[in-house]
């Protein structure tokens, strides 16, 4: 056995509980996850049924803890677990799975499969079988401060155009604000009108609001990949961050992986609750909604249609704030069939996007998505998530179909009225 | 052995000793899982009606939105089955007499034509059932021996019971035995094979709906 092999061994022996014994002795290989899992629906190929892809992971629990399963092994019954397997099942455990969660919501034993794979993940990653995409990603975070490599000068330079442009300032390091808002690279570099936005919404509710120096990216490869010592390096960033700064509030960004790395994982990753709470903006946004610090004026009037970010809505618990945000500045919102709850991924969730070889792959499951897109014939798709909205814009542009993907923060902005600026005196 | 001798082991130190092994088997499996114990969310819970452990073993009794179209077979058959299955084992009356004379305890039953109709539609299903998993790629990729052979653990004990009551293919005392052995060949695999589910339904449905409970999402 190599020494990367035992490796991943050791860690999945350690990752294993109750709850995975408990799922792999339920399963009675019906194969109704595969129904719910767009690779499977999208290629019609057997192998990528969700319990499918934690094999390796099944057999070493049975050899290691289970009664039966020792004494097939010590007698030489059973197929031990190699490199080349886990090899094997990279593209299983990583391009073909984006963590969306469906098949968790249909199992009929009620095995939390997903769960399941985000534990597979950590013996994958620890025996060196993570894909070198999101592996580099990882990499960048721990190294340079963000998966694509922005660096404080490129946010600094972003703070200063939207200040510019909205006439409001962007603070920074700012003590006992009431709200730490992250971003994601994707939000720096391809989506900057997030970040006025957030200073529109915090101007017109009256909140103090302040971005980080040492933490500014949510986004957290660390977990994707499946490696707990690299996830909890990025995420205590951000914990200092809101520690140093005392703010009541971490916002995380649109983008569903940094919501589950920071507001689920965070604590169990750091091995602490935290003195601070974490929410996504759309939910920060539902909250102003309801207590009325949100005025929006006037209203969208093409057909618009909401893609929910897994990790937002089945995987987070938020469902119902999008559709009140919606409500609130369309006129013609139409829900795709499946939407909300049961709503289909994008496809390149989890890492997934990362991915250069999985690509093909990615392609052929966002049929989904252009299935879901079709029944209702939208002429605009807003999300809350900047990775769905990049890999929903590459499908859309695979498949030629012209039908812009907007944010649903800046949306909101956009109907909210310009703040008058106080001119310096004498000008 | 003669016919006779037979019934009397399979009655006797027969039943016993798959009694026994069931007994210890489903101890060591439910110790063996339940100890690996979890480690507790440190994450703020968000705490939603309908979102719990409780919640989810019942509601996973139900397909999930969407779910019954896709693969009717499994929910309809499965259905059918595991009730018809639960009928012919507690509320047969020559059942619950054995049930009595090993509990101490009694109900009433059902009429035995009406349990011989549930055993039919049962047979019936548990063959297209079979036939599914033959046919289906998913569940035909996903078979091991272990599929084949739990099948047939169940289904024997169901096909001899009901041969048996029609004095069908063997003579009854023969029959009967075979159905007394094949159900004590049920019993002895149960605790090791996927038929363990019947167990850890409950705990695995329980965690998924409280580990996800606690996010508020009622799965």
């Amino acid at each position: 056995m190599s020494a990367s092999l035992e490796k991943g061994v050791r860690v999945l022996k350690e990752v294993i509980d109750a709850p995975i014994a408990s799922y792999f002795s339920s399963c009675v290989h019906c194969g109704l996850c595969a129904e719910a899992c767009l690779f499977y629906t999208e290629t019609g190929d057997p192998k990528y049924t969700p319990i499918h892809k934690l094999e390796p992971m099944r057999r070493l629990y049975e050899q290691e803890y289970t009664v039966l399963g020792r004494l097939k092994k010590l007698i030489g019954l059973s197929k031990a677990v190699t490199d080349a397997e886990l090899g094997e099942w990279r593209e299983l455990v990583y391009n073909s799975c984006t963590l969306c969660g469906r098949c968790s919501v249909v199992c009929p034993v009620g095995n939390d499969i997903v769960y399941m794979v985000r534990k597979f993940r950590e013996g994958m990653s620890a025996s060196g079988n993570a894909p070198e995409g999101i592996k580099g990603a990882a990499n960048r975070t721990i190294t340079i401060g963000s998966p694509m490599g922005v660096k404080l000068p490129a946010v600094k330079a972003q703070m200063r155009h939207v200040e510019a442009d909205y006439g409001l300032p962007i603070p920074m390091d700012v003590e006992g604000a009431e709200y730490l808002v992250m971003l994601s690279s994707m939000e720096i570099m391809n989506f900057p009108e997030y970040l006025g936005a957030i200073a529109k919404i915090m101007n017109q509710a009256g909140k103090s609001w302040t971005l980080c120096s040492t933490a500014f990216e949510a986004t957290n490869a660390g977990m994707q990949i499946g490696n707990s010592d690299l996830a909890r390096v990025i995420v205590s960033r951000i914990v200092e961050a809101a520690e140093k700064l005392k703010v009541k509030t971490v916002i995380s960004p649109e983008c569903g992986h940094a919501y589950t790395a920071l507001r689920w994982e965070g604590a169990n990753l750091m091995g602490r609750s935290f003195g601070f709470k974490v929410r996504h903006i759309i939910e920060v946004l539902g909250e102003f909604q309801e207590q009325g610090l949100l005025k929006t004026e006037g209203f969208e009037t093409d057909r618009l249609t909401f893609h929910d970010p897994c990790q937002l809505a089945r995987r987070g618990g938020v469902i119902k704030q999008q559709r009140g945000l919606m409500n609130m500045v369309a006129k013609n919102f139409v829900e795709m069939p499946d939407a909300g709850y049961m709503n289909w991924c994008c496809g390149g969730g989890g890492g997934a996007s990362a991915i250069e070889e999985g690509e093909e792959l990615r392609m052929e499951a966002f049929k989904k998505k252009k299935s879901q897109f079709d029944a209702v014939k939208p002429d605009r798709v807003v999300t809350a998530c900047a990775n769905c909205r990049i890999v929903m814009e590459e499908g859309l542009e695979h498949y030629k179909m012209n039908l812009p993907v907007v944010g649903l923060t800046e949306m909101i902005a956009d109907h909210i009225p310009n703040p008058v600026v106080a001119k310096p005196e004498g000008s | 052995m003669n016919e006779l001798q037979f019934l009397t082991w399979v009655r006797g130190p027969g039943l016993n000793l798959a009694i026994s092994i069931f007994l210890l088997g489903v101890f060591v499996r439910l110790f063996e899982i339940y100890s690996l114990g979890r480690k507790k969310d440190l994450s703020e819970p968000r705490n939603v009606g309908g979102a719990s452990g409780m919640n989810t073993v019942f509601r996973r009794s139900l397909p999930a939105e969407g779910m019954l179209k896709k693969s009717p077979i499994s929910y309809i058959g499965g259905y059918i089955f595991h009730i018809g299955l639960a009928i012919i084992v507690f509320l047969f009356v020559p059942h619950i007499k054995f049930f009595q004379g090993l509990l101490g305890i009694s109900w009433p039953g059902l009429p035995s034509q009406l349990v011989e109709f549930v055993t039919i539609v049962t047979i019936v299903t548990m063959l297209v059932i079979l036939l599914d998993r033959i046919t289906n790629p998913v569940k035909r990729y996903l078979s091991t021996f272990q599929d084949w052979f739990t099948w047939a653990l169940t289904f024997l004990p169901v096909l001899t019971g009901w041969l048996a009551v029609r004095h069908l293919l063997l003579p009854y005392t023969t029959m009967l035995a075979v159905h007394i052995l094949m159900v004590e060949l049920l019993l002895v695999f149960l605790p090791f094979t996927k038929l363990f589910h019947a167990f850890t339904v409950f705990g695995s449905r329980w965690f998924n709906g409280t580990v996800n409970g606690h996010k508020g999402v009622a799965v």
